[in-house]
């Protein structure tokens, strides 16, 4: 690509590319834009005060029998229900050859505690907030485009692929969560 | 061109450069006369390209700002979260995350902390948790200045990085309250110290010498014994005063050991890189007559 | 010279179908063969740094903006949340602030060069006239990024500089209410600023693309000051792949070593530690300074005792450098041949030099010692007033004066016939027969 240029002594114009020195120096220059692109891309991930934000704690002690909680937690809708004895019974027995994504009622609660559901509010088709009660399995339904969930969250009909989410939670008491 | 050229040329370069970044450098607003004393040097660990801070230390000053600076200046940009990042003075290498290290947690549950109940919406105060800011003594800046005389005590978040010479100066201003010099007139509600900036000439009578320093609103804050290490450390005025000013200066830049240590990394890789780029160069040069 | 013939050939297919396209290889392959002058030396080096730091400071401000708030309720803490809780928030923030004093350092030295191998004359005017106002959109973007802070300089120095054109006969004051969107600087203004800022950046690189074309259209300048015969080029110049974009690179490095030295360890020594306490409205600080860069045209305008002279001082220390290759009579256009004028030119960056050390001090302030002397007109002449409008003279005068008549009165040495010919002979000696006449004028 360069042009072969007249020198006194007539050599070293042509300096050959595949010298290691230059191969090393291309590397060093490639590291270094690395470094220097790192910090700009890393900087976009979550920062420290939301990071801190992660967890939130609640009161159980809130959410009357057969009524439901809305909290906000990252941002999101969280749905903390105190189911009836019907309400956990119709979950318990629903056949699993009848739901979408199958799952026990059982993996959706902690043991001892069955009466509480702590799910994410959006439902899994495109993210609308399902409202309580309606719908024909007595759980939620989604006005947005008519997915039905039941009495331990999951998709029985309509266009939502998977159950309402289960975030990560805990009991740090009987009557209190730490979500996150 | 020869090595010893190439070399010539880079160092007129480089001195160029560095007269105009010591011009830069230099380049501070004149002193008056009278002007205050230069801040003596509290001797911290952090100073230098390899300084670091001493957690002990951080956590005696944490101490001093909590029970004695607190009740009048805020911190309002710290979280308590900051107290347990690396390099702070509760961090401790086992620890999840800043936000759940357990003597963080411990002290932010000792902070009452304004808030509305989550379903009444009335105002209440709760514990503290991680994740908040350092309460402010003061609900407003208008509630600050009125009671403190007219002149709101400044926040302490950057204060050494607002002031020249930060940590020394904090040290300095704090063990500086001197005895007033004779023939000062002193305003009410103001004390004589002799690190604090300002003009003093039109308090003294006329010829007589100008003592160094000015006038400061805030009182002597710190007595000996005012406040009781848990490390069994003497609790002196010259000792706490250096232990808050340093706090005060990990506050003010938490990450500034960090940037230092990853500094000498960059250095040294740029060292390296400009080392093999002037090969690369002195290659390619080769008896190319320039 | 500058019909440089491309020389690319598309190998691959891909190649040639672009080729026909949206021809941007060949762009590229062009510009890395340009024929370059081979003697260029480092003072060459600062338009390659001046890119670099042009991107630096594009990429972390944008960034930056993405964590900041340019509300004066917000601005400060949205600033220190980004030191603290931001990953490499600090590293960013600190890279951006002292960008933009390694950006004025190496404009200065670009500029500086420009003055001394004559590369503002003939065919070059319009490459310097670019510069030039490039350099001014630097002062705006720097003066408007300041103030985003929301310290008490950064509202201060605000406060200070719009106030100048108040200054303005007859139109000042309803322009200043304009500019600030209201009565003082408040949160209008602050906004106004903050997208002010964003957009000037741009501004620039497209003044930087017509500043190159400018460039090349009228080739490089080099050391010895002449222009490069189509019949010399073999001889003469280099592609500007890999001998120049190496070296260049080779400078970058050094360049980043002084970068790196204040952001990782001195991060805070060329600002004001007053920027680290929030705007307030009702205080002044003890001294209002505005950055290092700003300090000679912060001088020159507290020189004239005229509120709106000193503006018009102040801009004209700016406007001057526009008309400077008509202000410079000289044939030759190196200073390495033109010692009168080299003298001048020395002495006239160090009263750049000084000027920007008034800029920080206090015009009453003696310059020698605590004495005084005598009165002259309105301070005393052992004060900083009186410096700076000594050296603000000199400044002026270098170019309205010294240049013009220099120019004509001086006996240049002679000028070399060729580049190669300073070396080959081992150093600057001249022959006899190579006077300015061997010169190609335009």
């Amino acid at each position: 690509m360069a042009e072969s240029v007249e020198t006194e002594n007539g050599e070293g114009g042509d300096a050959s590319r595949r010298d290691f020195i230059h191969i090393a120096a291309g590397a060093a220059a490639v590291g270094a834009g690395a470094m220097l692109v790192w910090p700009l891309i890393n900087s976009m991930n979550p920062a420290a005060d939301t990071l801190a934000l992660a967890s939130i704690e609640f009161d159980m002690s809130k959410v009357q029998e057969g009524q439901q909680v809305v909290i906000k937690w990252q941002g999101k809708p969280v749905f903390v229900r105190y189911r009836t004895p019907r309400e956990i019974q119709e979950a318990v027995v629903a056949p699993m050859s009848a739901l979408k994504d199958p799952q026990a009622d059982g993996d959706r609660i902690k043991a001892g505690h069955q009466q509480y559901l702590v799910l994410l509010g959006n439902c899994t088709h495109l993210g609308c907030i399902p409202t309580f009660g309606a719908g024909d399995f007595g759980g939620w339904f989604c006005p947005c485009h008519g997915s039905h969930y039941d009495t331990s969250g999951r998709i029985r009909k309509g266009p939502a692929p998977t159950n309402l989410v289960v975030p990560e939670y805990a009991y740090l008491s009987d009557t209190r969560i730490k979500i996150g | 061109m020869t090595l010893q050229t190439n070399i010539r040329a880079m160092k007129k370069t480089l001195v160029l450069i560095a007269a105009v970044a010591g011009l830069g450098l230099a380049a501070q607003p004149a002193l008056a006369a009278g002007e205050k004393h230069t801040p003596r040097s509290g001797g911290f660990s952090f100073e230098g390209p390899f300084g670091t801070f001493d957690q002990g230390q951080l956590q005696r000053g944490y101490k001093v700002y909590r029970e004695v600076c607190a009740s009048c200046h805020s911190m309002d940009l710290m979280h308590f979260r900051t107290l347990a990042e690396p390099g702070g003075p509760f961090y401790e290498s086992g620890q999840a995350s800043p936000a759940e290290n357990r003597f963080v947690k411990a002290l932010a549950k000792e902070a009452q902390i304004g808030d509305i109940d989550t379903e009444t919406g009335e105002p209440l105060m709760r514990d503290g948790t991680p994740a908040d800011r350092f309460p402010n003594p003061y609900p407003n800046p208008t509630a600050a200045a009125a009671a403190n005389g007219g002149a709101a005590p400044p926040d302490l978040s950057v204060m050494a990085k607002a002031r020249h010479d930060g940590a020394n100066y904090i040290y300095s201003l704090l063990t500086g309250y001197a005895a007033v010099p004779q023939g000062l007139q002193m305003r009410p509600g103001q004390n004589y110290n002799k690190y604090m900036s300002g003009d003093l000439t039109p308090f003294m009578p006329e010829g007589a010498e100008v003592p160094p320093g000015g006038f400061i609103a805030m009182a002597n804050p710190l007595s000996t014994g005012q406040v009781t290490y848990d490390d069994e450390t003497v609790a002196s005025v010259d000792q706490m005063a250096k232990d808050v000013a340093a706090y005060i200066a990990w506050a003010s830049d938490p990450k500034q050991v960090q940037r230092k240590q990853a500094g000498l990394g960059v250095m040294i890789f740029l060292f390296l890189f400009a080392g093999i780029t002037y090969l690369s160069y002195r290659r390619i040069w080769k008896g190319v007559a320039h | 010279m500058s019909e440089h013939a491309s020389t690319y050939v598309p190998k691959s297919g891909v190649e040639k179908w672009l080729d026909t396209r949206l021809p941007i290889i060949r762009f590229g392959a062009d510009y890395m063969s340009l024929p370059t002058p081979k003697n260029l030396n480092y003072w060459y080096t600062f338009g390659g740094i001046l890119a670099l730091c042009l991107i630096v400071q594009i990429a972390s401000g944008i960034i930056l903006a993405m964590h900041y708030v340019p509300n004066t309720e917000m601005a400060f803490a949205s600033v220190e949340r980004i030191m603290r809780d931001v990953n490499g928030g600090d590293l960013i923030r600190y890279t951006h602030a002292n960008g933009a004093s390694m950006f004025f350092i190496a404009v200065y030295i670009h500029m500086l060069r420009g003055l001394y191998y004559g590369s503002y004359k003939a065919p070059r005017e319009m490459i310097w006239i670019i510069g030039c106002l490039i350099f001014f959109l630097m002062i705006a973007t720097a003066f408007l990024g300041y103030v985003l802070p929301w310290g008490q300089m950064s509202y201060w120095g605000a406060e200070v500089i719009t106030n100048l054109i108040g200054a303005i006969p007859l139109i000042g004051e309803p322009v200043l209410i304009w500019l600030r969107g209201g009565p003082a600087i408040d949160n209008a203004t602050l906004n106004r600023f903050f997208s002010l800022h964003y957009l000037l950046p741009f501004v620039i690189a497209g003044c930087v693309v017509l500043h190159l074309w400018a460039l090349h259209t009228a080739g490089q300048n080099n050391p010895v000051g002449i222009l490069i015969p189509k019949d010399r080029e073999k001889k003469d110049m280099l592609p500007f792949h890999p001998y120049f974009t190496v070296k260049d690179g080779f400078a970058i490095i050094l360049f980043l070593i002084l970068f790196a030295t204040f952001v990782f360890f001195m991060p805070t020594a060329l600002g004001h530690a007053d920027n680290y306490i929030p705007a307030n409205p009702l205080v002044t600080p003890a001294h209002i300074v505005p950055e290092w860069y700003m300090l000679p045209f912060y001088a020159i305008l507290r020189a004239i005792p005229d509120k709106f002279g000193g503006v018009v001082a102040m801009f004209a220390a700016i406007g001057v450098l526009f008309i400077l290759p008509w202000l410079d009579t000289s044939k030759v256009r190196s200073m390495r041949y033109r010692p009168t004028m080299r003298t001048f030119f020395i002495i006239f960056v160090i009263v750049a030099l000084i000027l920007g050390w008034c800029g920080a001090q206090l015009p009453d302030a003696p310059v020698i010692g605590e004495f005084k002397t005598f009165i002259l007109i309105d301070g005393d002449l052992n004060s900083y007033l009186w410096l700076t409008r000594f050296t603000t003279a000199y400044y002026f005068a270098f170019f309205l004066i010294i240049m013009p008549l220099v120019g004509l009165r001086e006996t240049p040495q002679p000028i070399p016939a060729t580049i190669s010919e300073p070396v080959l002979s081992g150093g600057y000696a001249m022959t006899a027969a190579a006077p300015a006449s061997a010169e190609k004028k335009g």
